[in-house]
């Protein structure tokens, strides 16, 4: 096949935009300077980074000191769980959960577990939504957070959350969300939702890796996360990632303004890619919500029964293609994704998933590529599966 | 992921990919739920395996080991065939990521199966070395190596 790239993984990572780049670059040349320091070389830096505060903040509809910049989706995820955790420690120790959380919070909740945390991880669906009934039957006296991803990276389910973060603050009780795949691709108002505490990733919406942050209601006590000097307002020290801050908030500008005409548009295409698969290739199923408007706007992911995720991903990498899977083999483990099997999944099945994570950057030519490398690796991959049998004609 | 070129090879252009239908030695291991399934076909004359053939579901690395492992055996004496070891796959293949090491443990045991199956069908039992020593397919007991 031809020598065409088409980059189909945007919920793992994006391009960052040429905005975000030159926005980055006098940070990292002329106006290097330290944002604490007294001379005006550093108070650019720090004018710098207090606009893409603003920037941030305004996009997301929250007040610029409210918005704590972080190294990442993960960083930012970690703190908030361990912060509330620790504030609040003296309220209770319950945590409610899902088990379809990103890594960043299962594994932070799993080391409060550790430290004597009970923490209830709520089921979910078929199509991965979370049940706002039983959310409320699971918060308890004692419970103190509540945190639930706002879009899942695997099957693109969008949560209830503005509902969700009500009933939590009925019964007094802080929410959090993992907003990583859901920034800069929905919209999101930090006010309207009624969230606490919200983390996003600035690599997620085409800003570089190495920059996040943490949204955190200005009533919300925090402790500091990592100790040393007085940056981020004493929460969070560490001369601060200036470059990436600036860069991020010019990524998430950008996004934002365009979100009311590519949001529709890459939605459409995700849907159309994924008729053209499911009525064309056979034994194929869709994962994760059928409601297009209720599912991330380039989130598509597919099972395709009799072939296992490690080898379609390698041979539509032959063909030029970049997507992923939830199959163990790309895990490391024999399990495959916990995402999968949470929505009732059986592990063959789940072996067998594809995610094509679309964006702004892919055209309906890319995903007519995208179908037809997953169509011949499908056949191809099929021909030597001791699972696939020809149907008869 | 790091796959060496040789695996990469042997999966973008498996050897010996198909179905036998003169097999007189078939041996499967592995399940669907763990994510590898192989399947051996042997056509073996006066104690020779004068064709072989495999099909696999399952990662990049079971493909290869699968491939490999049907190269190795392929003209070979059934005796010499149950001489191989998932090592010398590894080595074959120049090697396996640890995670994927469990792949050439099924490729070795596919090979056996099959070859324990030619001697049943004849009515004789199986030597020793055809017998399954390692996970013999049972991936639940795996820990991947």
């Amino acid at each position: 096949m031809s020598t065409r790239y088409i980059y189909a993984d945007n919920a793992a990572t994006t391009r960052p935009d040429e905005e975000a780049v030159l926005a980055m670059l006098p940070y990292l040349r002329e106006g290097f300077g330290n944002p604490s320091s007294l001379y005006s070389l550093g108070r650019q830096a720090h004018e710098g980074l207090e606009e893409a505060r603003a920037q941030v903040a305004t996009c997301l509809g929250a007040q610029p000191n409210e918005i704590y910049f972080t190294a990442s989706g993960s960083e930012a995820d970690n703190w908030a769980l361990w912060g509330v955790a620790r504030q609040k420690a003296k309220k209770g120790h319950h945590i409610v959960s899902s088990k379809i959380e990103h890594h960043a919070i299962l594994h932070t909740l799993q080391r409060l577990e550790k430290e004597g945390w009970e923490v209830t991880y709520l089921d979910v669906d078929g199509e991965g939504f979370i049940d706002p009934a039983a959310f409320e039957a699971a918060l308890r006296p004692d419970t103190v957070l509540a945190t639930i991803m706002f879009a899942n990276n695997e099957v693109g389910t969008l949560q209830p959350i503005k509902q969700l973060a009500s009933i939590a603050h009925d019964h007094g009780i802080l929410f959090h969300t993992d907003a990583v795949q859901a920034v800069g691709h929905v919209p999101i108002n930090v006010a309207e939702l009624g969230v606490d505490l919200l983390s996003l990733s600035g690599h997620k919406f085409h800003a570089p890796k190495g920059i996040g942050a943490l949204y955190v209601r200005r009533s919300v006590l925090l402790p500091s996360f990592i100790n040393g000097g007085g940056q981020e307002r004493g929460k969070r020290a560490g001369t601060e990632n200036v470059a990436g801050a600036v860069a991020m908030a010019a990524a998430l500008k950008k996004a934002c303004a365009e979100m009311d005409t590519e949001m529709p548009r890459i939605a459409a295409l995700r849907d159309s890619l994924c008729q053209q698969i499911l009525t064309n290739i056979p034994r194929t199923r869709l994962n994760g919500p059928a409601d297009s408007s209720r599912r991330l706007p380039g989130n598509l992911n597919v099972s395709v029964d009799c072939v296992e995720g490690e080898s379609i991903v390698l041979l539509m990498d032959m063909k030029g293609v970049a997507v992923s899977t939830g199959s163990a083999c790309s895990t490391g483990s024999l399990d495959p994704s916990h995402v999968l099997l949470a929505l009732g999944l059986k592990a063959e099945t789940a072996h067998g998933s594809v995610r094509i994570s679309l964006d702004k950057e892919n055209t309906e030519e890319d995903a007519d590529y995208i179908f037809r490398a997953l169509e011949s690796t499908t056949q191809r991959l099929r021909a030597m599966s001791p699972l696939w049998e020809e149907p008869r004609s | 992921m790091d796959y060496s070129e040789k695996v990469m090879d042997h999966f973008a252009n498996p050897r010996n990919v198909g179905a036998l239908e003169n097999a007189n030695g078939v041996g499967e291991v592995g399940n669907a739920k763990c994510g590898d399934i192989m399947k051996i076909y042997l056509d073996i004359r006066d104690g020779v395996i004068v064709d072989v053939k495999f099909k696999t579901f399952g990662c990049g690395a079971a493909v290869a080991t699968s491939s490999m492992a049907t190269e190795m055996i392929k003209g070979k004496r059934v005796e010499e065939a149950l001489e191989l070891t998932n090592k010398a796959v590894v080595d074959a293949l120049d090697g396996l990521p640890p995670a994927k090491v469990h792949c050439s443990v099924l490729a070795e045991e596919a090979v056996k199966a099959a070859v324990a199956d030619y001697y049943i069908r004849r009515g004789e039992t199986p030597p020793e070395a055809a017998m399954p020593k390692g996970c013999g397919g049972h991936c639940a007991t795996c820990d991947g190596h």
